[in-house]
């Protein structure tokens, strides 16, 4: 997994633009073996863009990203971009990722990690699904397990709470910190405010570039978030937790209508 | 009606052509399954074109046509791969610009410098008549080299086809992949254009990875299944274009469609519906 408090990637001074639009400026990260980090911020704030740098399929325009030589990617796209109709069962999906053998039939070892890592995840029991019969909870745990299964050092994981329901995204998010609890590094991008500030130690607000990083308590404030996202929200506590009210859901003034 | 039907083959070029059908076929369904699954099921129709441009362009030169016409069809197949994953612009638009081209040229070049090559009415629509001894092994040859690729690159092509974002951060060389099933593709066009012509062999790289799609869920079971598909439909389309004396490619072409409408009303399509996103509160 790495020592502790090693750097796994290193974002330094970073710019990236898309046919001469910015999308990221002036971005300083670094990833330590043992973080998990969850990135929030608005759609477009470049959550994905930064996860693909720190990835190595998007060079930035300046600046630099380094990675720790030989480092293990294991990486959980969105659901949004996978093709549910192809044609493969989840067996099948997790197997891919040991693509170094020359022969296309599993070993009797690999059947085994397959089913291991199927069965630490809770969903041994569908590896001869089609892929598009799981449900949203199902299709995020395949991903993982097919992450998983590479022994990675760093776990990427894009939206991983997007397209599932409340219950299932807290199974999932407290399925991550198991496996940090066991030493896995993990940077996750979401929309889940709340959920992250609950399950997520360390969090990085950003919008085209880091607004601030630290403990929930210090990130889930009003103005961090009014900066990051350019809307006011209010934040409460509750159990020693900030929960964050979006203030167009939740009027501070009940609306009363004219008689 | 039995005698009818074993009538020709009594003939050694109809018991040639019927072993490069179903060979053909079953080439074409084998690598037909990547081509339908990356979406690119009209590269088949673009790059048997752009092959022509390469027959044109080698018989003005002088060039052996399998090699003039292969090494055109490949860059033609990379051309298109680029211009595609790079999403400025579609794969259809990039292979209409592409192949057209290389086919418009083909057509200039015959024009002006006149056909000194083989028959490119054959080349056009295929025939059961102009096979010769090294086309049966030009396709024999491709036939193993890719029965190989897919064998030993199996998962490779797997991963790079299905998700080629993670395939490439978990260790897959996706370039070197895809430029590897262009290799294949190209090849196995120009060994079945012969036989299939420029203006079929689209969709014979198509119709049985569809058929095949819409009666599994597995990739390994489509495969073999696409291959067999694709067999039958060179067989069957070889024996109607003897009895009904029309062009082999349109016969095997016409089995292929026959069978996808069969299929068809008996599943209803089942594999090729978009997926229906999953629930969220």
């Amino acid at each position: 997994m790495g020592t502790v408090n090693e750097p796994l990637v290193r974002l330094d001074s970073v710019e990236l633009s898309y046919d001469g639009a910015p999308v990221l400026a002036g971005v300083d990260l670094t990833l330590r073996a043992g973080d998990f980090v969850g990135v929030v911020g608005p759609s477009g704030a470049g959550k994905t863009t930064l996860l693909r740098l720190a990835l190595g399929t998007l060079r930035p325009t300046t600046g630099r990203v380094e990675r720790a030589r030989g480092l293990r990617v294991g990486y959980v796209p969105q659901l949004e971009t996978v093709s549910w109709s192809f044609p493969v069962t989840v067996a099948e999906c997790v197997l891919m990722v040991r693509s170094d053998r020359w022969l296309p039939w599993a070993t009797r070892a690999e059947r085994r990690a397959v089913t291991e890592v199927l069965d630490r995840l809770g969903i041994a029991h569908l590896a001869d699904r089609h892929i598009r019969e799981l449900s949203g909870g199902q299709q995020q745990r395949m991903f993982l397990a097919r992450a998983l299964l590479r022994d990675p050092q760093l776990l990427l994981l894009d939206e991983p709470t997007s397209g599932i329901d409340v219950a299932t995204r807290h199974e999932m998010l407290h399925l991550l910190g198991h496996l940090h609890d066991d030493g896995m590094t993990i940077l996750l991008t979401t929309h889940d405010l709340n959920g992250v500030a609950a399950h997520v130690p360390d969090l990085v607000a950003m919008n085209g570039t880091v607004l601030r990083r630290g403990a929930p308590a210090d990130v889930m404030t009003p103005t961090v978030l009014e900066q990051t996202f350019g809307a006011p929200m209010d934040v409460l506590e509750h159990l020693g937790m900030p929960v964050v009210l979006d203030r167009k859901r939740h009027p501070r003034r009940p609306v009363v209508e004219a008689p | 009606m039995i005698e009818t039907l074993l009538e020709p083959f009594g003939y050694a070029f109809f018991v040639k052509g019927v072993v490069v059908a179903t060979l053909a076929g079953a080439l074409c369904g084998l690598v037909g399954v990547y081509v339908v699954l990356r979406g690119m099921s009209y590269i088949g129709h673009g790059l048997s074109h752009a092959i022509f441009g390469g027959f044109a362009a080698s018989s003005v030169i002088g060039l052996n046509y399998v090699l003039g016409a292969g090494i055109w069809g490949f860059a033609s197949a990379l051309a298109i791969n680029r211009v595609s994953r790079a999403h400025r612009i579609g794969a259809d638009a990039a292979i209409g610009v592409i192949t057209t081209a290389s086919f418009a040229l083909g057509v200039a070049l015959l024009t002006v410098f006149g056909n000194r090559g083989p028959s490119f009415d054959a080349a056009l629509f295929g025939s059961i008549i102009g096979i010769s001894t090294g086309d049966v092994w030009t396709l024999v040859a491709v036939s193993a080299l890719t029965v190989a690729v897919v064998l030993t690159r199996y998962r490779a092509l797997l991963f790079a086809t299905f998700d080629p974002e993670v395939a490439d951060v978990s260790g897959v060389r996706v370039a070197r992949t895809d430029a590897l099933l262009m290799l294949v593709l190209s090849l196995a066009i120009l060994a079945t254009l012969s036989i299939i012509g420029v203006t079929l062999v689209a969709a014979t790289l198509v119709i049985p990875a569809v058929v095949a799609r819409m009666l599994t869920h597995r990739f390994a079971t489509m495969l073999w299944l696409s291959s067999a598909i694709g067999a039958l439909c060179g067989l069957v389309g070889m024996n109607l274009s003897y009895h009904l004396d029309v062009p082999s490619g349109t016969t095997i072409v016409l089995t292929g469609a026959t069978v996808f409408a069969l299929v068809l009303m008996a599943t209803g399509g089942r594999g090729l519906q978009r997926a229906p996103r999953a629930a969220v509160l």
